[in-house]
């Protein structure tokens, strides 16, 4: 049964162990494939990365390590590797060291809560939403311990505006998964991916496909991207004004350390984006039930993935007014209305009316924000002179 | 008591303590957002799953990144910033210590849990906690919304540039 083999293989490990040793294998069987399978992830994610954006930018990308360049994270490890470590003499020695090693630990804890198959989660905690944004919040801490101890002005700049994007979208972010949470009726997130499984007709009963769904999904998606520092809202390390950011004076491993942090913050949101609203490891469709959840949970990652790389190729960087604009006038109001929207979604008996109640709230704010945004901020039509 | 039980209280006093000793403040507050999140998993370790991540989620996400900026905002990060002095009233400190730990420990020592050893320990489930916040105490929910964002329209106002011409 391959859908259940990771669980079975498990067990099966599990029954040849001695009864003391059981509890500490089990533990080690549990976190042992997540902190393989992610890190593997970023390597592929990075080949995959540079590709696609040497394809948007009209490029190769790499092409020269292994067939077709898919080598190219192992050359990008040994190089990082055996690069001289430089730590600046004014550095605060002991919070910089620590800086990267806090930032990673919090990269790799939120996938406790994440369900990457059936029966497959670390941790079914009762309030696993919570624990993850729990968890999410210290990353702000690490990275502003990176950019104040490296005593540099960039750095510290970087760190600044790292936090206060942080700090402000975390607002929708959060606002917008209380709508699946107030529809689930749990924290749990077990409980949400059983709330979305089974199908009316060929359609699943995902989140994302209800008015309020489809806006929330979006509104997190967004405000996902400002919380992984992903581009374009990249400000933090904005190369062409700070250079780097917040790891600026950091070399060799330890930049590593920061890139792999960062990648694994976006899939552990990712994940959780699944998780809330494209029906976490559920299939679909209903003749597709047979292919194995974790397939399913995987193939909706690497799909959200190649949509930030695309995004990245995409859109240009925000300025830092257009970003705090962007989060608290139209992200803040848009995410408070998504709530309502779920709420009457879920008062209002099935049928039509639900649906046309719950999509007109969510239209008629879209619009009147994006109106409002546009007069207020004098956004019109560009117009171009050209000499004669 | 458990060996969890030790490590965590372990962290949780180092870093209180190390938030009190350490010269440089940025230090300081980054020793009290370890001690923070030492009481947050003591609380998760309890069993009190609601309270545990809410303390990660306020005192270690918010109030710690709050004090980081207050320190720098006012300048106070400088590592050349003259050490702080022993406190002035050594006495008055310790006397304020003991009169805290005193009523808590009153307070502890008179519950009803500790009295009667064969009670089975409440369970406080979030749907629990989130049905008595929305039903019994709906109106006190209701004033604290109020008043927080009262508080944050203040200090948006108080923050506000001041126009410079009044016409």
């Amino acid at each position: 049964m391959p859908d259940q083999m990771f669980v079975l293989l498990k067990h099966w490990i599990l029954g040849y162990s001695p009864a003391v040793i059981q509890p500490a294998v089990s533990i080690l069987l549990t976190i042992i494939p997540i902190l393989l399978v992610f890190p593997v992830l970023f390597a592929l994610t990075t080949v995959l990365e540079r590709k696609g954006l040497g394809r948007i930018q009209n490029r190769y990308g790499p092409n020269r390590v292994g067939f077709y360049g898919i080598l190219q994270p192992m050359a990008d490890a040994l190089k990082s590797l055996t690069k001289e470590d430089i730590v600046p003499a004014s550095a605060d020695h002991t919070v910089h060291f620590l800086a990267p090693l806090v930032l990673l630990a919090v990269a790799f804890l939120p996938y406790a809560v994440l369900p990457i198959g059936r029966n497959m989660i670390a941790a079914n905690l009762d309030a696993g939403v919570l624990f993850f944004f729990a968890i999410g919040a210290i990353s702000e801490l690490s990275v502003f311990m990176a950019g104040w101890s490296s005593r540099n002005k960039y750095s510290l700049l970087g760190a600044m505006r790292a936090v206060a994007q942080m700090i402000s979208y975390e607002v929708p972010l959060l606002l917008s998964s209380i709508a699946v949470i107030m529809a689930a009726g749990s924290l749990s997130t077990v409980e949400i991916v059983e709330k979305q499984a089974g199908f009316s007709g060929i359609f699943p009963h995902w989140y994302v496909l209800t008015p309020w769904g489809f806006a929330g999904f979006v509104l997190f998606m967004i405000a996902a991207t400002a919380e992984t520092n992903r581009s374009p809202f990249d400000l933090p390390e904005g190369e062409s004004e700070i250079i780097a950011g917040y790891y600026i004076e950091y070399s060799g491993f330890k930049f590593a350390l920061f890139f792999l942090g960062e990648y694994l913050g976006m899939f552990a949101i990712s994940g959780l984006g699944i998780t809330l609203f494209l029906g976490g490891w559920s299939a679909p469709l209903p003749f597709l039930t047979w292919i194995p959840s974790w397939i399913w949970f995987f193939a909706k990652l690497v799909g959200l993935i190649i949509g930030f790389i695309w995004v990245r190729g995409t859109l240009p960087r925000l300025r830092m007014d257009q970003l705090m604009n962007f989060a608290w006038k139209f992200m803040l109001p848009m995410a408070l209305v998504v709530v309502v929207s779920a709420g009457a979604w879920r008062f209002l008996p099935q049928g039509l009316t639900r649906w046309l109640v719950s999509t007109a709230f969510i239209a008629v704010a879209y619009t009147l924000l994006a109106r409002g945004v546009e007069t207020r901020n004098k956004i019109a039509k560009r117009t171009y002179r050209f000499a004669e | 008591m458990s060996a969890t039980f030790f490590i965590l209280a372990a962290v949780t006093l180092i870093g209180a303590c190390a938030a009190m000793m350490l010269r440089g403040l940025v230090h300081c507050a980054l020793a009290l957002a370890v001690a923070f999140a030492g009481l947050g998993t003591l609380y998760l370790n309890l069993g009190a799953q609601f309270l545990g991540l809410a303390q990660l989620l306020v005192y270690v996400g918010a109030i710690a990144v709050l004090i980081v900026f207050v320190i720098l905002l006012t300048r106070g990060g400088d590592s050349d910033s003259p050490a702080l002095s022993p406190t002035a009233l050594p006495i008055a400190g310790v006397l304020v210590a003991t009169a805290i730990f005193a009523i808590l420990a009153w307070a502890i020592f008179h519950t009803v849990a500790i009295h009667s050893p064969g009670l089975p320990a409440p369970q406080a489930t979030i749907r629990q906690l989130g049905t008595s916040l929305m039903e019994g105490y709906v109106l006190p929910l209701e004033v604290i919304g109020l008043m927080l964002t009262a508080a944050l329209i203040g200090a948006v106002i108080v923050a506000m540039k001041e126009k410079q011409d009044p016409r």
